[in-house]
């Protein structure tokens, strides 16, 4: 502001001063972002880094003692919920890409004039809150209920009892419920960035490939998958990320049996009141998310394509 | 998939391509001999990518069948085609490298040891330092050689090109051009080469077939199709015709004579593709370089031999080899005379007076029952 007041007393270089000016400009636009950033982001993790290094009593107040012994003894305590976590928020993640991928191809090249219907239907359940579409899977796998009559009929939750997906004949509290809902929930996430990724693929590509000899299945394959890679990663990321820290599906469908490591955070955050532990939780999964998610990127070679 | 020596021919019989009411290409019978590099030219929409696509696979002809040497492939799906196409946007997979694109083809058919054949490619079409460049880090005459690679490694029977040149700059395009017909010549594959441009089609091929609304106008030599056009759409879209509109005065064994107002014409029997019987109309066309302009002074060393027509100059544009002139005659509006530059008259000017004069083995005869301006390129055409 100040440069545009001073510009009728200092008329001699008129071309500099706007040129300063513009390349001023998106470091402005950055700002509030990064002020976002800061307050609801940055300070909030080191305010839970210190949280986590505290000894102390809800009664006497915590106090920052540098007790790293507190991430020792979560881990250890807490460490069968951690392999559960990763271990649904996988299955669901692969699920979502199973289900997801064929969809997103049927909108991308199939759908034409439909196409924008379909997306709409895929982010349709965005419309009603999360907790509430949660507690209606809760409804549609509950005891008796139609869809464990069908399974139980067809003699399918037999096997899945015995894979130890379910018990006793159940669907409700087992985990299968869990990874389902987690499936259910973040699909559309996986759906959205491979509809556009897949949809940016030129069309003309599986001509030239079935030109080149390749068959319908080898132009996938050699093709469309790999064009489509920028979107698998994402999607995947965008799915497993969440689904690890998860606890809505867990609390919901689950049981005590399949309890996630967000449960774990969340009622040593607000019944427990163990902050110190809560803090350390959440900075275990944070760090092993972020491990993963690198090694996962420098695997799958994309990391100039997200 | 290596070359049959014996009836290599594409062969089209009776192959058209509907869409719903409309009519891309008209059943057709094409026949492109082996080793040819053949042109199908026209406007767009005239039906030739069409034609080039169902020869590809990769459009279902309506009715008709595809032949290649002796086999049937009107059925087959492009993958089990010994025929590769250089497409008009190169559609270059953008996640490989050069050398890969080019290896593609191979791999696809098994064959394990591609690196000798893909750097002999690469050599070929002088790429060789570019082996493993992203196609995006090439300009576009580089990807459209990579194109033409990928497809040739494969030693198709048939080579099909879609306008491949369509993107480049006018410079480039020449040089392609020639560098394509060398390429054609080293391998000696077919090559059927879709293009709108004229002169494109004529300094490559060695037939052409000018297709016009879903239909092949005419085949032949370029040569021949540019001194014996047999309709008005490729006396007007193969170079410029000047067309006029005559009625048969006389016909005799080798010289038919017509008459254009008080004008008297004459030209070959032979190259009238019109009814010849006295009192019908007939619309007869000279190429604008064969005709010779004289200043309306000079009318006397004109010899009678020669078929002459008067007018005035409307406009000269000088373009250094020659200089072109259009002539308002009564017989023809737009009269086109293109003459080389030796000897310049300093009077031709606009305005000025003219005698138009050229020898009548060079007229040729049309049916005027079709548009005078079938094939006239307008400026919005012209790319």
């Amino acid at each position: 502001m100040t440069l545009t007041e001073a510009r009728p007393v200092k008329a001699e270089p008129p071309v500099h001063k706007p040129s300063t000016r513009k390349r001023l400009v998106p470091y402005w636009l950055l700002v509030p972002g990064i002020l976002w950033l800061l307050v609801f982001f940055a300070l909030p993790l080191v305010y839970q880094a210190s949280t986590s290094l505290q000894t102390g009593s809800l009664e006497a107040g915590f106090k920052v003692t540098w007790h790293f012994r507190t991430y020792l003894d979560a881990f250890g305590e807490y460490w069968p919920q951690f392999v559960r976590s990763l271990l649904y928020a996988g299955t669901a993640t692969i699920l979502c890409l199973l289900l997801g991928y064929p969809l997103a191809y049927l909108i991308a090249f199939k759908a034409g004039r439909w196409r924008n219907l379909v997306l709409v239907l895929v982010i349709a359940p965005f419309f009603t809150s999360f907790l509430i579409r949660t507690l209606a899977w809760k409804t549609i796998l509950a005891d008796g209920g139609p869809v464990v009559d069908v399974l139980n009929t067809l003699h399918i939750l037999d096997l899945t009892d015995f894979l130890g997906w379910t018990e006793g004949s159940r669907l409700l509290a087992t985990p299968l419920a869990v990874v389902c809902g987690l499936t259910y929930n973040f699909l559309p996430f996986m759906i959205l960035p491979l509809y556009t990724s897949l949809e940016r693929i030129d069309g003309k590509l599986h001509e030239a490939a079935g030109d080149l000899y390749a068959s319908p299945a080898t132009t996938f394959r050699k093709v469309t998958f790999p064009l489509s890679m920028p979107g698998v990663v994402s999607g995947t990321l965008l799915t497993f990320i969440p689904a690890a820290g998860d606890y809505v599906n867990a609390e919901l469908l689950g049981s005590t049996d399949t309890k996630m490591v967000g449960s774990v955070i969340q009622s040593q955050f607000l019944r427990v009141l163990d902050y110190p532990t809560a803090a350390a939780l959440s900075f275990i999964l944070m760090a092993i998310v972020l491990v993963m998610v690198t090694v996962y990127m420098r695997k799958s070679g994309t990391e100039d394509l997200v | 998939m290596t070359q049959k020596t014996e009836g290599g021919d594409v062969r089209l019989a009776g192959i058209s391509k509907t869409y719903g009411a409309f009519t891309a290409v008209h059943p057709l019978d094409l026949t492109v001999p082996q080793g040819s590099f053949f042109a199908l030219l026209g406007a767009s929409g005239c039906g030739k990518t069409t034609t080039l696509r169902m020869i590809a696979g990769l459009e279902d002809p309506s009715t008709g069948t595809v032949s290649l040497g002796s086999t049937d492939v009107t059925h087959l799906p492009p993958y089990k085609r010994p025929v590769n196409t250089v497409f008009q946007s190169y559609a270059l997979f953008p996640h490989l490298d050069i050398s890969e694109n080019v290896a593609f083809g191979l791999r696809r058919r098994g064959i394990k040891s591609v690196q000798k054949q893909v750097d002999e490619m690469l050599e070929l079409v002088q790429l060789g330092q570019f082996a493993h460049r992203k196609p995006h880090q090439l300009s576009g005459g580089q990807q459209q050689r990579v194109a033409v690679a990928r497809a040739l490694i494969n030693h198709p029977q048939v080579l099909l090109l879609d306008e491949p040149l369509g993107a480049l700059d006018l410079k480039l395009r020449r040089q392609m051009q020639l560098e394509l017909k060398r390429i054609q010549t080293e391998v000696g594959i077919t090559f059927v080469h879709v293009t709108h441009d004229q002169e494109e089609a004529m300094t490559m091929a060695d037939q052409v077939a000018v297709m016009n609304g879903g239909r092949v106008e005419q085949l032949g030599a370029p040569a021949d199709l540019y001194e014996n056009p047999r309709t008005t759409f490729v006396a007007n879209f193969l170079g410029t015709s000047n067309l006029i509109q005559a009625e048969i005065a006389a016909t005799a064994s080798d010289v038919t004579t017509v008459t254009c107002g008080d004008v008297k014409l004459k030209l070959p029997a032979g190259r009238c593709r019109a009814q010849t019987s006295p009192g019908d109309r007939i619309l007869i066309g000279v190429r604008p370089e064969k005709v010779s302009i004289a200043h309306a002074d000079d009318d006397a060393t004109v010899p009678d031999s020669r078929n002459r027509l008067t007018g005035r100059i409307v406009a000269s544009s000088f373009i250094g080899v020659s200089t072109q002139f259009i002539v308002d005659s009564p017989s023809c509006a737009d009269f086109e005379v293109y003459v080389q530059n030796v000897e310049r008259d300093a009077r031709l000017t606009p305005g000025t007076e003219v005698v138009l004069h050229w020898n009548p083995e060079h007229t040729f005869g049309l049916d005027a029952d079709q548009a005078i301006d079938a094939g006239v390129q307008s400026v919005e055409d012209a790319s």
